[in-house]
């Protein structure tokens, strides 16, 4: 059984997610190939997606353009595992505020049920980096780097809660779908993207 | 994983606190660097007011670059072109979702803490304003907003990233609506990357030494840079990008980003354009999305644009030698 893991590639750290999903793929073990994907025939093909980091309004809106955002949420629907870092996680959300801005009008996959705070943390003079444990899948510590990161507000039923900092909820689950406020594909430690292979690997069985 | 190469962890600009009982760290190269490489793939618009800053969110672009006149503008008020109005940059911030940067002059420290006060994501160091220094750039690990600089040359490039720059993008010539100066631009540091790398390859220090001394470097910068064989920050394409034809191409020149400057809100279809321009950066590998794109704009609402030949002021110039 070999995996293709694709990550979307409209706009962001696409590389980044994809040096750090080959490394983790290699430490595992696992047979599988690690893409960037924009077109809906690409991510038809998928056994799992990283949406990364980068502007949630721009992937957003070009991701309607192209249509690849149905194929997406339908593929996400019948159970595809995705991990949605920063931007990603705001475009698995059903509702986004910006903290300074409010409502926003962006094209969202909906598919979470969580209510998100858009740069929750500040500007990016207040980016940082922090510890940040999550116990519940076997991450005791892990180097968080927040840029202009996101919190979750509000959790619907299912969803479970992974992490939290500063009483502020930065990483969340719900059967398939991952969301992490922080940015795990800048960093050396890829527990996170091995988590994420395995739920893939989970779900093909 | 982010290239880390030339970084100063006891930079003055790193900020250690304890929010609660936690230890944080605030503007470490990880997160400047960082917040470079979010704007991958994407297109940074200069604006002048709240009205374009909103349009240029409501077209995709993943920041706008605030500035007190366009640079076309720039070149024909003529006189000292200083930072944009603290009033007008806070009123875009509260505005936009997008990241909000802004210019200072070259060398200019206090216009840069001016700037860092205000809370803007990124400053960019640039040409388009007149410089405050001709001998030396700002020292940017002071600082815990992140700056993004102009360069023509490898040598230039890496000279800001060790003064702290966590971007760079080309020069270009400003202003001008004319793209072959950021062409020449990035063809000749993708040229010069291509030469230490394989000058690194073949395993010869007494080369490398040579070309750090010539670029008024490090070595330790010059080797890291040829090992990695491109730089070790994000890199944009600036300086007279006017359609999406001239945008796609950049892309495919290997530029990270784009940032247009006069030639959104100086052509008479702003609206219609920022989103073509956006769609063929995006796109730019898909010729069928990229004429599409080229489509959407008239030709005839095009910026007139100016020969570089036959310019009084080159900005690129400016700050060039430092």
């Amino acid at each position: 059984m070999s995996l293709t893991v694709g990550v979307l590639a409209i706009q962001g750290d696409v590389h980044e997610n994809i040096t750090s999903t080959q490394r983790a793929i290699k430490e595992l073990g696992v047979e599988g190939s690690v893409i960037g994907v924009k077109t809906s025939e690409e991510i038809s093909k998928l056994d799992g997606l990283i949406i990364p980091g980068g502007e949630s309004t721009t992937i957003g809106q070009l991701s309607l353009v192209n249509s690849s955002l149905k194929i997406i949420k339908e593929k996400i629907e019948q159970g595809m595992p995705v991990l949605g870092i920063c931007a990603g996680m705001i475009m698995l959300s059903k509702t986004a505020n910006d903290r300074v801005v409010g409502k926003t009008d962006q094209p969202l996959l909906d598919l979470l049920d969580i209510k998100l705070e858009r740069n929750s943390f500040g500007r990016q003079k207040e980016s940082f980096e922090a510890n940040i444990s999550m116990n519940s899948i076997d991450i005791p510590k892990f180097n968080g780097v927040f840029i202009r990161a996101p919190s979750v507000s509000d959790t619907g039923s299912g969803v479970e809660v992974l992490a939290k900092f500063n009483e502020k909820i930065i990483a969340v689950k719900k059967g398939n779908m991952l969301g992490v406020a922080f940015h795990p594909e800048l960093t050396e430690d890829v527990s996170l993207h091995k988590y994420f292979i395995n739920l893939i690997k989970k779900s093909r069985n | 994983m982010l290239s880390l190469s030339g970084e100063r962890t006891d930079a003055k600009g790193i900020i250690k606190e304890k929010s609660n009982s936690d230890n944080i760290l605030r503007g470490t190269s990880t997160l400047k660097r960082g917040f470079a490489h979010m704007l991958k793939n994407g297109v940074v618009m200069d604006v002048t007011t709240v009205e374009q800053a909103q349009i240029a969110e409501d077209a995709g672009a993943v920041s706008v670059m605030v500035l007190d006149k366009l640079p076309s503008d720039v070149r024909k008020a003529g006189g000292v072109a200083r930072t944009a109005s603290i009033r007008i940059i806070e009123d875009i911030m509260d505005s936009v979702t997008i990241p909000v940067m802004a210019k200072c002059r070259i060398g200019h420290v206090y216009e840069a803490k001016v700037l860092d006060e205000t809370n803007v994501d990124m400053i960019d160091e640039s040409e388009v304003l007149t410089p405050a220094d001709e001998h030396h750039h700002i020292w940017k690990w002071d600082f815990t907003t992140p700056f993004v600089n102009g360069a023509r040359s490898l040598s230039e490039a890496l000279r800001r990233i060790e003064e702290g720059a966590a971007m760079i993008r080309t020069k270009g010539e400003p202003g001008t609506g004319n793209v072959a100066e950021a062409v020449t631009h990035i063809k000749k540091v993708n040229d010069e990357l291509r030469t230490i790398k394989s000058i690194y390859d073949s395993g010869d220090d007494q080369d490398l030494i040579r070309i750090a001394r010539e670029f008024k470097v490090s070595y330790d910068i010059v080797a890291k840079t040829a090992k990695l064989g491109r730089l070790p920050v994000v890199n944009f394409a600036a300086g007279g990008i006017a359609t999406p034809a001239d945008a796609a191409y950049l892309m495919s020149l290997g530029c990270d980003g784009i940032f247009v400057g006069s030639g959104i809100f100086n052509a008479d279809d702003a609206k219609e354009r920022a989103r073509a321009i956006v769609l063929a950066t995006t796109f730019w590998n898909e010729s069928d999305k990229v004429k599409e794109a080229q489509k959407m704009i008239d030709e005839r609402q095009s910026m007139l644009g100016l020969d570089v030949k036959t310019l009084e002021l080159r900005m690129q110039d400016r700050g060039g030698l430092a």
